[in-house]
């Protein structure tokens, strides 16, 4: 239990923080445009 | 006449003559929370209601956790139905901006490395006996978030709800003092120093409002036990950065955060009667949660150490130890340390980036811990 419960944390996080660098990819931030 | 008089008289002295020492020594620990979050200034938010409540329910004869007492009918109301530590999470989420973390997503992985105490701490309670679903509880206390640890209590072992909440909250105050010692100990002289450039903002509004929306949905399909920890906190965050419902989003980490905080904190103490309380599990429970805490800060300190050797030195480790959930406390403990050490360094935003990693990250934790054991059919 304590590796599947750490590593399955440690695997959700990784996915999910992959999921953000591949959002940010996809949204990129526009400088200025933002603030409007 | 003179038999009325005393019989009278009796009944004003039955209140003291029940009182019973565990109603004492309650009294007492709920006059300790009055002044640690009165005069030290530790949680008062909850600890006030929580060491009024304590004494409320030890005052004998007063009837107020019994089927019809009024702090009864608040606890079965908000804590048995979880209704309370979910309405808190949706303030939670409209009061947290998870724009640090998703400027450096690696933060993430912190979050992720601060929960692992949660786990070892439930082995370690099992091996002492415990109960699964105790034991599941008392690591949960690892988290170091207050309402995920109430949700979980209050479902798989609501008996231990008075001390599992105390001990985090309690233990979530003392955050400044744990986790210097346990950062300075992992670390070395060249490792502290070393100094993180504060990034570029590179995220977009529509990055922001995905985040929680896409996060609902992978986390629930991963582990759906977790879904209304998850579900409610990911709604807050939505309101706020969507802008759309901005007096829905001033409700949530207002009134409706003020009053729930209010009525979860006094049903909390209601559970604080004496001879439930007072007994030689509640201190080995309490001795457990603060260790779930420092094993926290011990694994998420190691993880930041592995990330330094990996980045092969751009990351201060220090940053490590604000994984854990304890927002944004520990994020500033990092800080204050990492500027003790080198006074160049401003290692706050990265060490919020870890630190809201934790709020999801704890959240993921029980998620992952409640799905797994109920895959493996404990609960």
């Amino acid at each position: 239990m304590l590796i599947v419960g750490m590593g399955g944390t440690l695997a959700t996080l990784t996915f999910m923080s992959l999921v953000m660098v591949l959002l940010k990819r996809l949204f990129p931030y526009k400088g200025e445009e933002e603030g409007k | 006449m003179q038999e009325a008089i005393i019989n009278g008289l009796s009944g004003l002295a039955a209140g003291t003559l029940n009182l019973q020492w565990s109603n004492l020594v309650m009294i007492g620990i709920g006059l300790m929370l009055l002044y640690l979050g009165i005069k030290k200034g530790f949680e008062p938010l909850l600890l006030v209601p929580i060491g009024f409540g304590a004494i409320l329910v030890n005052i004998p004869l007063a009837g107020l956790m019994d089927e019809h007492g009024f702090l009864r009918i608040i606890y079965d109301a908000g804590v048995i139905t979880e209704l309370f530590p979910l309405l808190i999470f949706i303030g939670i989420g409209a009061m947290t901006d998870f724009g640090p973390v998703l400027e450096n997503p690696y933060t993430f992985l912190l979050g992720a490395a601060g929960q692992f105490g949660i786990f070892l701490t439930l082995i370690l309670a099992l091996l002492l006996g415990f109960e699964a679903m105790d034991a599941v509880t008392i690591g949960i206390i690892g988290a170091c978030d207050g309402p995920t640890v109430i949700y979980v209590a209050s479902q798989y072992a609501p008996h231990l709800l008075g001390p599992v909440s105390v001990a985090a909250y309690s233990y979530m105050s003392l955050v400044p003092l744990l986790q210097p010692p346990i950062m300075k100990a992992l670390t070395t002289e060249k490792e502290r120093i070393i100094i993180m450039k504060a990034g570029r903002k590179s995220v977009s509004r529509t990055t922001k409002i995905l985040f929680p929306i896409v996060i609902t949905i992978l986390g629930g399909l991963i582990a759906p036990m977790g879904l209304p920890l998850l579900g409610t906190i990911m709604l807050g965050n939505l309101m706020r950065e969507s802008g759309a419902v901005a007096r829905l989003t001033k409700a949530a980490e207002n009134e409706i955060a003020s009053v729930v905080t209010l009525l979860l904190g006094i049903s909390i103490g209601a559970t604080m009667s004496g001879p439930v309380f007072v007994q030689s599990k509640t201190l080995i429970i309490l001795a457990l949660g603060l260790l779930a805490i420092c094993l926290d800060t011990v694994c998420g300190v190691l993880f930041g150490k592995l990330l330094c050797v990996i980045t092969k030195g751009k990351v201060n480790p220090l940053i490590g130890a604000a994984g854990i959930s304890a927002f944004p406390m520990s994020a500033r403990v990092v800080q204050k340390e990492g500027f003790k050490y080198n006074r160049k360094n401003y290692l706050l935003m990265h060490a919020m980036g870890a630190n809201a990693g934790g709020q999801i990250g704890s959240v993921m934790a029980a998620a992952v811990m409640l799905s797994v054991l109920k895959a493996m059919g404990v609960i």
